[in-house]
């Protein structure tokens, strides 16, 4: 139990001491370094910007934000140790990236590269070339999982490991700290040894761990590198003034000999790091070897393990042996080269019992790769009779997958385990494999946290502020004081309303703990919504503290908490204080980002520092995070301060509990099976509780699940007022959560309907008589974006303010709407056989089959993506690359892409980034050939089955929904006939019966952002479009890289501010729709929902039914822009009536007919430019950041728009080309 | 012939000075302004309420989505530094300096009397030759009386003035219940001259999208009679230069106001239609109709038709009104 004066006291007096270590250096001079708190990216950032010439980058999680660094710092012109800024480069893939590197790296720079999981696969062939000719670099990895059955971008040693066969070094970095140090280390290293190093730690884990460290001065690089070295590494350079060749193809005859010239390198390499490591101990004072031991000196049970996990061993070992346990951990810090007899030489001679955690996977193999490498290591010791002592049992197993947590209960179980006469080997630990029954029992309860460690657990939703406020505070603490920080954040996968928990722990002992907080002595929940749906007190230990967020007064807030809530606080003898944040934020223009209400209820309750003291230091934070920014927001922040601790009040907790609500359960009842048993765990955060038996096998999955996801994270609804109703149907095509939609039906249906239940005679035409409509809201499901209200165009007569759909505060309403929204579901969908799809408003009669995604509030790219469901999806196969459509899309628990009630829907899956487009062309082919041979096979039976029925399936017009369902009944009766038992035996006939429905027109879609079709896919997607096959492509153009968090792509369009593009970009949009339009057979359209949405609906129309090839490039607006979301269609408006994207439609059936392909579909340049693109903050901030850039990249912007404008309106005018001999004839 | 008129202390060749607005947002209109023979010229308003505004949008906008997911944990690049402040206005008018010899005209619009004081400083300093305040203020507040709110804009004159060396004029509405008493209120707070009238942007509604639009219209010639009556009446009164604005269109405009009484006549909307080079067609017509009334110099004929100066004061007055309304008999 933390000692909170005590604790107090010291914080402060360790503040009142100096923030900086003096080391005296071998030259005896005097160094003073800064205590920085930063994460493993900044840490590998800093030294590798400081340490190289030229930095090739592409963004992917998690190692983006190394190559963020790189980039703000070299447009800000800061200067590397040799006093010049680096060259920094956005490529177009890690392929290219790599590239780039190798280039750069021949040309004689030091050149560096950051990447993780499929990104550092891309760079293998580059990285053989690398290593094979002996090119000094480091690159710096945040390991991360490798997409198998499903893609991850949490940490685990997948990626770093499928590299090994290239020769590069591998060297792992165990924490923050020995992120900046290694990656030093590293750079010395290579330089000497010539062989290039994978410098890797964990993904997240350390990537994005946030710790208090010390930072390496310029004197200490400068120091660790030798000219000489640098010279020598520039002088191997291509030069035409001294010029070689390099790259030769080699024969049978001497490949084999030149591959076996790098041995004297690989077997130099260990001692030339570890002198690096000798050289930077006595610089900086730190000492790391090849191997280092800690634990027992005479431990008979020995953990080797790399990375972050060692922090929890490290702490395990630690507590065992004061137990006097004889236990120890050999950390590898250079795996490759793998050098065995520092390894033997670092183990204790008393070891007998060895286990090898892996935090990677190798199937098949007869173990992961550091088992075997140890396994050999003593093998080889032993057949030389080297070994000191009796050869020990070895036994590995696997740990930490995808981030899994790895505690220091597991530790103990791996120890206890090696106890036994016979451990179990290849093993799991962390999990629960109930099927191959590899995992080791552990006490769950076994914890070693230390009482003089603070340890805090807060709850927020994502962009409340929660996690800037802890990262701030860690700072505060951090630099404040000479307390050891440390900060880790955890976020659920939705992109809208995400759950953030942060995990602070603070004090005065060094924190090696890289685990999440499990047994916690203050707990915040920012948002009262958690309370009912999380059992946060669970890890409070007793006598800690709970924080709340509320709106309910003092008096008032005991009868809101939950049963299991009142028990905690009661029984663990609880302090509890609350703040109303939203009140404090409306009063004080703060909005509803309560960050800065948040910290400062944190440090007036926690007491680190004397109140005054802690005021008084975040506002000196706040000065210096918001300096830039202005004073008017310095001044607000300040109010925040002031106005919180006004509103900060302790709370009484009664000595029984006396409330009736229960936490509620994840799903309804109703759900099923699978969403009970496994979804439903995972939604309850409790995933990590499923055993392996739970899991599918092959990363298949049901559709359909989010409807079970019921999130209620919108505090305001939209209302409909069917007295004011045009029945336009606006609201529905643009919602982006399909969660306000439209029906109509036989009135008749309304007798069993709720009380509450709207509706009103339907106004349309050709539907038939007597039928009712009804707008009806999810609004458990809603996000509250008010995308819906903004497009309204009905207003209330009497109060214009008011339209026919009107925001309104979702709680009073959730039970009746819930009734209401169950009945809705429940009326029939109308036959859409009757549906004019090519209007805008019956076209959202249309069942949706993508539904309450994971996309951010107002999200512009999924009303896209919804209407290709609502008008194929039921005959839909979509290849998603990655990116954000394919985490909404696809990322669990729950997703979106869902089924009809025939049970027919959209297939969807995710391939790669890169490879999307030929995933979509290998749909096609197999779709095409087992049409074909559904023909065939139908052909042959035309006896058996009747010429009518023969001929009709054979030459089926399935252009609309009438014919598409026809030819489905013609299928089924097929089906009918074929499933006569006297044809149980015949091979065709299950041949037939296995792809008869490919008789039924499928629609192929290929969708991805322009991260993917202008960049890293570029190649194959035009590829694909070159193949002439009949592909639907869907360009979701957010003009940056959005998932990554806006990066700059080749969409990206000039003058607008993007990651990578700090300064504006400098360059023009890539024209993709005109590059497409020269092949001449591709159907290519851009359109922009917000501007003309009938134009939109028929470009996905012509576009699925042109027989060939389609691109619609759709403009989507974006958190990234940097806009008000809600109003966000305007700006798409806007975008258009600027001429800077232009509608047109280029469809080759059109010149077929002898007519001009090319529609331009939007009315001229109504608008300047910079009157829609100074809607936006990409754009503005420009203004603000860099005035004559601006200035000068505007004027240029805008003679793009005229450029293109009037390249379009020519072809536009174009009259189609005479076929050729069409004169002679 | 001599135009030359002096006004806020400053000696001007002609009394031709481009208003507050747009056109002065372009550097390269500057030199343009001072080829076509303006005077001088008042810089577009530098605005406290949108820089405030603009800072707090940039705040908002880049930190609303940040830590909202594992991937993104920003969306915009971290680490740039902003001009957040007036910096571009101030900038602007150096370079207006550099690029012409005409006096050079700030003009501002405060939110807070600090902003007020603090950012005409900044003008100051930036080498603008005088500094017009544009008092933008429409009064809806029920809780606020007449009196609170003319303490407001001599509240914000004093201020100005104690801070600044420069010369000061106020742009005012037409809104106020004594415009007379108020000018003397004005002159009193050390105001240098008076820019009568600033028009308000009137709202329109817009039948079709059933919203109200905020459009600007420019200026007709019926907008000078407002002006052109104060500037007549307040004429000879004050000490206060009286500068005439609002649809001055022709050099008939600009000698009726010069008669009235103005030291300058501002042009706007004019200019927008016509071009800048209609200064200089404006110029060139009053010169041709000087010469042939035989008129030597403006000083000569201003305020020769001001309320003081007519044999009927009263058509100046509501008596104007009793008699157009007469004459319709």
């Amino acid at each position: 139990m933390l000692k909170t004066g005590l604790f107090a006291w010291y914080a402060f007096r360790e503040y009142k001491r100096t923030k900086l270590t003096f080391i005296i250096t071998s030259n005896g001079k005097k160094m003073e370094r800064k205590k920085v708190t930063i994460d493993g990216n900044e840490a590998a950032a800093y030294v590798a910007f400081n340490t190289n010439e030229v930095i090739a980058i592409y963004p992917i999680t998690p190692s983006s934000n190394m190559g963020e660094w790189c980039d703000a710092w070299s447009a800000k012109g800061m200067k590397n140790v040799w006093d010049i800024v680096p060259s920094v480069s956005e490529l177009q893939s890690e392929g290219g990236a790599s590239g780039s590197v190798h280039g750069a790296l021949q040309a004689g720079a030091l050149t560096t590269t950051f990447t993780a999981s499929q990104g550092l696969l891309l760079m293998i062939p580059n990285m053989f070339k690398i290593a094979g000719e002996l090119t000094s670099t480091v690159f710096h990895v945040s390991a991360r999982s490798i997409a198998a059955q499903a893609l991850s971008i949490f940490g685990d040693h997948s990626d770093v490991m499928a590299t090994r066969g290239t020769g590069f070094g591998l060297i792992a970095s165990n924490s923050v700290q020995e992120v900046m140090d290694t990656a030093l280390i590293a750079q010395a290293a290579t330089l000497e040894s010539r062989i290039p190093f994978v410098h890797f730690f964990d993904g997240f884990r350390t990537s994005h761990e946030v710790m208090k460290i010390e930072q390496l001065t310029k004197e200490d690089m400068m120091a660790m590198l030798d000219q000489k070295l640098i010279i020598e590494h520039r002088n191997r350079a291509l030069s035409p003034d001294h010029p070689v060749m390099r790259g030769t193809a080699q024969n049978p005859d001497v490949y084999f000999q030149g591959r076996e010239t790098v041995n004297k390198y690989y077997e130099a390499c260990p001692d030339i790091v570890q002198k690096a490591m000798d050289k930077f101990a006595k610089i900086v004072g730190r000492q790391y070897h090849l191997f280092d031991y800690v634990g027992a000196p005479d431990a008979e049970r020995v953990i080797v393990m790399m990375t972050s996990g060692c922090g929890a061993a490290e702490e395990t070992v630690k507590y065992l042996t004061e137990k006097e346990e004889k236990v120890g951990l050999l950390k590898v810090r250079l795996y490759r080269p793998f050098s065995i007899d520092h390894f033997i030489n670092a183990l204790p001679e008393t070891t007998k019992v060895i286990s090898v955690l892996d935090r990677t996977k190798e199937p098949g193999s007869s173990g992961e790769p550091l088992y075997l490498d140890i396994v050999n290591a003593i093998s080889e010791k032993h057949i030389n009779g080297e070994l000191k002592f009796a050869y020990p049992k070895i036994v590995g197993g696997r740990y930490g997958l995808s981030s899994k947590e790895f505690t220091p209960a597991m530790v103990k179980g791996v120890f206890d385990d090696a106890k036994k006469d016979k451990p179990k080997n290849h093993f799991t630990v962390g999990i629960k494999d109930d099927v191959t029954n590899t995992s080791l029992d552990f006490n769950t309860e076994f914890s070693i946290e230390s009482d003089e460690t603070f340890r805090g657990k807060f709850y927020g939703l994502g962009a409340d502020g929660t996690v800037g406020a802890n990262k701030n505070s860690i700072k505060i603490i951090g630099e404040g004081t000479d307390y050891f920080a440390q900060g880790y954040f955890v976020y659920d996968s939705k992109k809208s309303g995400s759950t953030t928990i942060s995990h602070l722990r603070f004090g005065p002992k060094e924190i090696n703990s890289t685990y999440l907080v499990h047994t916690a002595n203050f707990i915040a929940c920012h948002q009262t919504v958690f309370l009912e749906k999380m059992d946060m007190l669970s890890d409070a230990v007793e006598g800690a503290t709970f924080l709340l967020n509320t709106k309910a007064s003092k008096d008032e807030v005991w009868d809101i908490l939950p049963e299991k809530v009142q028990n905690d606080l009661i029984n663990k003898k609880m302090k509890f204080f609350i703040i109303d944040a939203y009140k404090v934020g409306n009063e004080t223009g703060m909005g509803a980002r309560i960050n800065t209400i948040m910290q400062t209820c944190f440090f007036a309750i926690s007491n680190i520092f004397p109140k005054e003291k802690a005021i008084s230091m975040i506002k000196d934070s706040i000065k210096k995070t918001y300096g830039a920014k202005g004073d008017k927001i310095v001044q607000m922040n300040f109010d925040a301060v002031d106005q919180t601790i006004a509103n900060l009040f302790e709370v009484e907790v009664p000595e029984k509990a006396t409330s009736k609500i229960q936490l509620q359960p994840a799903v309804s009842d109703n759900a099923p099976e699978f969403v009970q048993k496994v979804t439903a765990c995972m939604i309850a955060g409790k995933g990590d509780d499923l055993p392996v038996s739970k899991m599918p096998d092959d990363g298949t999955y049901p559709v359909g699940t989010a409807q079970w996801e019921k999130r209620n994270i919108a505090l305001e609804v939209p209302v409909w007022d069917e007295n004011i109703c045009i029945q336009c149907n606006k609201c529905v095509v643009v919602c982006p959560h399909a969660t306000i939609r439209a029906k109509v039906y036989d009135e008749k249906l309304l007798e069993n309907a709720p009380a509450t239940f709207k509706h009103m005679p339907f106004k349309g035409k050709g539907y038939g008589e007597g039928l009712a409509y009804t707008i009806q809201v999810a609004v458990e499901d809603c996000t509250g974006c008010t995308l819906c209200v903004d497009v309204c165009p009905a207003k209330n007569k009497s109060n214009t303010s008011l339209k026919s759909i009107n925001m309104e505060e979702q709680l009073p309403l959730r039970e009746t709407e819930r009734a209401n929204w169950d009945f809705f579901l429940n009326l029939p969908e109308y036959d859409r056989t009757k549906i004019n799809t090519g209007q805008v408003k019956d076209s959202q009669f249309l069942e949706p089959l993508f539904e309450f995604s994971g996309a951010c509030s107002g999200c512009g790219e999924t009303p896209y993506v919804k209407l290709a469901s609502q008008l194929f999806g039921d005959r839909m196969v979509v290849a998603n690359a990655t990116g954000c459509s394919s985490i909404y899309g696809g990322n669990l628990p729950t997703t979106p892409w869902t089924k009809n009630k025939e049970g027919r829907g959209p297939a969807w899956s995710n391939s790669l980034f890169e490879d999307n487009a030929e995933f979509g062309l290998g749909f096609r082919l197999a779709i095409d050939k087992h049409e074909m041979q559904a023909q065939e096979l139908v052909k042959k039976f035309a006896s058996d089955l009747g010429d009518t029925l023969v001929n009709e399936i054979l030459n089926a017009d399935q252009q609309d929904e009438a014919g598409i369902y026809e030819q489905r009944q013609r299928v089924d009766e097929l089906k009918k006939k074929l499933s006569d038992s006297k044809f149980e035996k015949n091979d065709n006939v299950k041949d037939l019966l296995s792809i008869a429905d490919y008789l039924v027109k499928k629609s192929v879609w290929i969708m991805g952002g322009d991260g993917w079709a202008y960049d890293i896919g570029y190649g194959g997607l035009d590829h694909v479009l070159a193949s002439g096959k009949n592909v639907n492509v869907l360009v979701l153009d957010t003009e940056v890289y959005s998932n990554t968090g806006g990066q700059m792509s080749k969409a990206t369009p000039r003058g607008a501010v993007a990651k990578f593009a700090a300064g504006g970009k400098p360059l023009g949009k890539k024209d993709l729709g005109l590059m497409a339009m020269t092949y001449g057979n591709v159907y290519v359209a851009k359109v922009a929902m917000g501007s003309n949405d009938a134009q939109t609906v028929k470009a996905f129309l012509e576009a699925e039914a042109y027989d060939g090839p389609s691109l619609i490039i759709a403009y989507s607006h974006c958190i990234a822009h940097g806009i008000n979301m809600g109003t966000a269609m305007r700006n798409q408006k806007a975008a258009v009536d600027s001429g800077y994207w232009p509608l047109f439609r280029f469809n080759p059936d059109v010149a077929k007919e002898g007519k001009n392909p090319f529609k331009l579909e939007s009315k001229g340049l109504k608008i300047p430019l910079k009157d829609y693109a100074y809607l936006e903050t990409r754009y503005k901030m420009l203004t603000k950041s860099d005035p004559q850039t601006a200035e000068k990249l505007m004027k240029e912007a805008q003679q793009d728009v005229y450029d293109r404008w009037s390249t379009y309106e020519n072809m536009a005018a174009e009259k189609p080309a005479e076929k050729k001999g069409s004169k002679q004839s | 012939m001599n135009l030359e008129t002096n006004y806020l202390g400053l000696k001007l060749k002609n009394p031709i000075v481009p208003s507050a607005g747009p056109l002065s947002q372009e550097i390269s209109n500057f030199k343009k302004f001072e080829d076509a023979g303006a005077a001088a010229v008042v810089m577009y308003s530098l605005f406290e309420e949108q820089i405030e505004h603009e800072a707090l949008e940039l705040d908002y906008q880049t930190s609303v989505t940040a830590d909202s997911n594992p991937e993104a944990t920003s969306y915009f690049p971290e680490d740039l530094e902003f001009k957040l402040g007036p910096e571009q206005y101030l900038e602007h008018i150096r370079k207006a300096k550099e690029a012409v010899d005409i006096p050079i005209i700030g003009s501002l619009n405060g939110k807070s009397l600090g902003g007020w004081t603090d950012y005409a400083k900044k003008i100051e300093q930036a080498g603008a030759d005088a500094l017009e305040l544009n008092i933008y203020r429409l009064a809806t507040n029920q809780d606020q009386s007449g009196f609170d709110i003319e303490k407001d804009y001599l509240d914000i004159v004093k201020q100005v003035k104690s801070s600044v060396s420069i010369p000061i004029a106020v742009k005012l509405g037409p809104y106020f219940s004594s415009m007379a008493w108020m000018a003397k209120q004005f002159e009193e707070a050390g105001a240098d001259g008076l820019v009568l009238f600033n028009r308000f942007y009137q709202p329109d509604i817009n039948l079709e999208s059933l919203e109200v639009t905020p459009d600007v219209l420019l200026s007709t010639p019926m907008d000078m009679r407002l002006p052109l009556r104060w500037i007549g009446i307040l004429y000879g009164k004050v000490k206060l230069d009286l500068a005439a604005t609002s649809g001055i269109d022709t050099d008939q405009d600009v000698l009726k106001m010069i008669m009235a009484g103005a030291k300058v006549t501002q042009m706007l909307s004019s200019l927008l239609r016509n071009g800048i080079e209609h200064i200089t067609d404006v110029l060139t017509k009053m010169i041709y109709w000087m010469e042939v009334n035989e008129y030597e110099s403006l000083d000569q004929m201003r305020g020769s038709i001001s309320h003081q100066n007519v044999a009927d004061p009263s058509v100046f007055e509501r008596a104007n009104y009793m008699k157009v309304l007469n004459s319709y008999k």
